[in-house]
């Protein structure tokens, strides 16, 4: 028989700090972490601003035990994102792992504990870099690949690949919970945390492990993957001059001008039912439903995705179906929400193709314009939002959207509601879909 | 029970340094010939390390009816295309027209992009600011503009190779990159078997692709002192298992398997090639520069899949043999994985039996293919199984007294095979496993 999956932590990531209650505080109270970049001096670029997580409300250090400190130091910003959530999520789950104390007994036994965490293309720090290599300039000033080949790349740390390996991300968190189950890193941009969960879903479901840490995360707030994002005209053109930057990200919205990026993610626990019944886990919801399907996209690569939801809908049925459920039995959802234009014409045309008449009835949660886009980690973010509000039968508060055609979406307060099941999907840049339907336990 | 569901292969291709066609890399492995040379893509001469395993004379538009559609297609991308091409025509689905896309998936393990090492350098030597010996990032944003290639950024996330797939063949099942390293293309075919045994599709195509020959590939590898600095025997340099092992040797390109559900390839009369039969993933979690020194994770991973496939390691067949026929190693040539590979293979098998399951590693030919690596070596097992022949271990003059195994030294070999496992182990820790066996009703 199959087991039944349930999340029983949540460990969002996001510019709010570490933990759902921050950042669940944040939403209700419609409040947006989105300023001017200061990670990097973003003059000069069409977009400059972001939602950044400031070293005062996290710090990896802090969360790593003391023996672990010193391997802080090969970590790039995606992986101590990665560790900080998995700290917060596994605290929230109140396991006890190898993090907390290497001696006793573990709530999980390793060999039983997986981890699927999904990534991005982890571009290398361009200040490190480059300050390695301008080792290896010439008399006249030009790069010399000799030198640099057997002299100048010894001014970068000897483990500086692995700093930003996608894979790291999972194995410093394997490593400091002791996590020896199935282990995966899942690559599909805003689809790859969705993904990750439904991976952890099926491994837990045919008995491979009892439990699994899953979601991800992700920093696109340096110049190299930002300007990345600005090729594939994903960003919202934003100054920061005589416009309030928490007002540049408006899904739905007809002026939605483009995305604004979020340094962040997240980690779930998620357990087998029998096993957190057992230890007396009061789970956040049942996980009863997931599929994944690939969009055809016109362009090729996904960064058009079709106008008619094509692809996102049958992921969304395909999870309907899996859950037993019908177009009915959805009080919200989480989609992704981009406000990158055809993104949201899409993800709309999709939730109003499976829903019909209910679309425009069916409220959606939205987390861009709080905490930014969070790239491989925004599904996990949408996903611990929607857990919360199941237990908290409260709906977060939007805000700058108006006009969202047929759609559920403008901005508007907080608000208790009877909320018995959540969608949660996402689209990604190279048109992979994934979508999961949780239930109140 | 869904779990029952037989899998089989039913196209094979692959791209790879010793050719790019089934048949001529095969008998190139059978003759034990070497895909070694000086790397000449960039001017290596400086490095550590000269030569690389390139794939060569390769024009992927060769493969396509409509190049036009993958004209930004990157490196990783194009081998993809020409492996893919290969196996979906051979698996007849080029000519099968009843085909569902919904019900046709991917799951890759799909390496990054090549970062455009030129042009990078560029925009750093025209945003250097001398003064403060560090780049002014507004100057870099200028300079990116003007020096990077948008396509050649966008192409570069892991996730590409899978929409450039998804678009050629129409695929619209459920689609997956997973990027655990070395072991990402052995572990995205173990999930799509999964996939398939869930029921999810009915056809699944899966495999790798990867190149770091690249710039800062070397770099990064160079300075982990991974690589072998044989530059006076280059097709000598790759000698897994040899007492005088130095390193591995990087090589490129692509394997891609279609798998299918047994009811679906004989409803449409294809031909199984093969049998997938177990699956195992397990994470080493001890630290992300080395491997647990007992192998432990890595014969977690076989030990899972055995399990799944049925096969008890330490029981012997009929004809007086383990049931494992032949183990298909990681084997990258480095000092620690050749060895700690050959304690996983002892401590799951016994001495008894390990002592009589040839193990060889084709990276002593091809070099080491990175996230591809797996697929390519689960090629090879299949076509060991058809051929009845094992692929050589070349290099192997220098035994190492403390690895005992029969390596298949040198020279293919004639044998009775039917059952084969294959092992690979990704930096981090992260370990994966199959077996496949002959078809049979």
């Amino acid at each position: 028989m199959s087991r039944s999956v349930v999340i029983t932590g949540l460990g969002p990531i996001t510019a709010f700090g570490a933990g759902i209650e921050p950042l669940f505080d944040a939403l209700l109270e419609g409040r947006s972490a989105v300023r001017r970049i200061e990670r990097f001096d973003p003059t000069g670029f069409p977009c400059q601003i972001a939602a950044e997580l400031p070293d005062d409300r996290f710090s990896v250090r802090k969360v790593v035990p003391k023996s672990y400190r010193k391997a802080t130091k090969v970590m790039c910003r995606d992986i101590e994102l990665a560790v900080g959530a998995a700290a917060a999520a596994v605290e929230d789950a109140q396991l006890v792992t190898k993090a907390a104390d290497p001696d006793a007994e573990p709530t999980v036994p390793g060999h039983r504990f997986g981890c699927h965490i999904g990534a991005g293309l982890i571009a290398a720090d361009v200040d490190e870099l480059a300050a390695a290599l301008m080792t290896s300039r010439n008399g006249e000033g030009q790069f010399d690949i000799g030198h640099w080949g057997s002299a100048g790349m010894e001014n970068l740390t000897p483990l500086w690949l692995l700093k930003y390996l996608p894979n790291m991300l999972a194995c410093h968190v394997t490593i400091i919970h002791d996590c020896r189950g199935p282990s995966n890193t899942i690559t599909c941009c805003e689809a790859s945390s969705g993904l990750s969960l439904g991976e952890s879903m099926r491994v837990i479901e045919r008995g491979s492990a009892d439990a699994c840490l899953t979601g991800g995360a992700e920093f696109k707030l340096n110049p190299m993957a930002f300007a990345r994002q600005i090729f594939a005209q994903r960003l919202a053109e934003a100054t920061g001059e005589g416009v309030d930057p928490t007002t540049v990200a408006r899904p739905f919205d007809p002026q939605a001008r483009g995305t604004v990026l979020g340094e962040g993610g997240g980690i779930l626990v998620l357990e087998a039912q029998d096993i957190a019944q057992a230890r007396g886990a009061e789970p956040y919801a049942l996980v009863a439903g997931f599929a994944s399907t690939q969009s055809f996209c016109p362009d090729t690569v996904g960064l058009q995705l079709p106008e008619d939801g094509d692809g996102l809908a049958e992921a969304i049925e395909g999870a309907l179906r899996e859950a037993d459920m019908g177009i009915g039995d959805i009080d919200a959802i989480v989609p992704f929400g981009s406000s990158i234009p055809n993104v949201d014409q899409g993800e709309a045309a999709a939730v109003r193709r499976v829903f019909g008449d209910r679309a425009s009835s069916i409220p959606l949660i939205t987390t861009v314009p709080n905490v930014g886009n969070c790239n491989a980690g925004n599904g996990a973010v949408g996903l611990c939002v929607a857990a919360k509000c199941l237990r908290e039968q409260k709906l977060p508060a939007r805000i700058n959207t108006s006009g969202a055609n047929g759609l559920d979406a403008n901005s508007c307060g907080a608000r208790d509601a009877k909320l018995e099941t959540i969608l949660v999907c996402s689209s990604s840049q190279g048109g992979q879909n994934a979508a999961v339907v949780l239930k109140r336990t | 029970m869904a779990n029952d569901k037989r899998i089989v292969i039913t196209g094979l291709g692959w791209v790879t340094p010793l050719g790019h066609d089934l048949d001529t890399v095969w008998r190139r492995i059978v003759n034990g010939e070497s895909g070694v040379g000086p790397i000449d893509r960039f001017d290596a001469h400086g490095f550590p390390t000269t030569f690389a395993a390139q794939v060569r004379d390769y024009d992927y538009r060769k493969y396509l009816d409509d190049p036009a559609l993958h004209e930004h297609a990157g490196a990783n991308s194009q081998f993809a295309l020409g492996a893919a091409k290969q196996a979906w025509c051979q698996a007849g689905l080029d000519k099968y027209s009843s085909l569902d896309p919904r019900r046709v998936g991917i799951y890759l393990g799909s390496g990054e992009g090549v970062l455009d090492f030129d042009r990078y350098v560029a925009t750093d030597l025209e945003s250097w600011d001398e003064a403060k010996r560090a780049i002014d990032h507004q100057r870099w944003i200028e300079a990116a503009n003007k020096q990077l290639d948008a396509w050649g950024e966008i192409e570069q996330e892991p996730n590409m190779p899978v929409s450039h797939l998804a678009r050629e063949f129409n695929i619209r099942g459920p689609a997956y990159n997973c990027l655990t390293a070395c072991a990402a293309s052995t572990q995205a075919i173990g999930e799509a078997f999964t996939i398939l045994r869930r029921g999810d599709a009915d056809v699944m195509i899966s495999g790798g692709t990867h190149t770091m020959i690249h710039v800062l590939g070397l770099t990064g590898f160079n300075r982990l002192t991974a690589l072998s600095t044989r530059n006076d025997d280059v097709q000598g340099a790759s000698r897994p298992f040899s007492r005088t092992r130095d390193g591995f040797v990087l090589g490129e390109g692509s394997g891609m398997i279609v798998l299918e559900t047994l009811e679906h390839a004989s409803a449409r009369g294809a031909s199984p090639l093969a049998e997938i039969i177990g699956y195992g993933s397990s994470a080493d979690a001890f630290r992300i520069t080395d491997m647990h020194p007992t192998g432990r994770g890595g014969a977690a991973a076989i030990l899972q899949a055995l399990e799944e496939a049925g096969i008890d390691p330490h029981a012997i067949g009929e004809d007086g043999r383990p049931l494992v026929h032949y183990i298909s190693a990681h084997g990258t040539s480095t000092g620690e994985n050749d060895s700690i590979e050959t304690k996983a293979i002892k401590s799951v098998f016994g001495e008894e039996n390990a002592y009589k399951i040839p193990v060889s590693s084709i990276k002593s030919m091809m070099g080491h293919l990175i996230a591809a690596a797996g697929s390519v070596e689960l090629i090879t097992c299949v076509l060991a199984i058809l051929h009845q022949t094992l692929p050589p271990t070349i290099n192997l003059h220098e035994p190492d007294p403390e690895l005992d195994l029969d390596y298949v030294p040198n020279d293919a070999r004639s044998a009775n095979v039917e059952c084969c496992l294959s092992n690979s182990f990704g930096f981090g820790g992260q370990n994966d496993t199959l077996i496949v066996r002959n078809w049979v009703e």
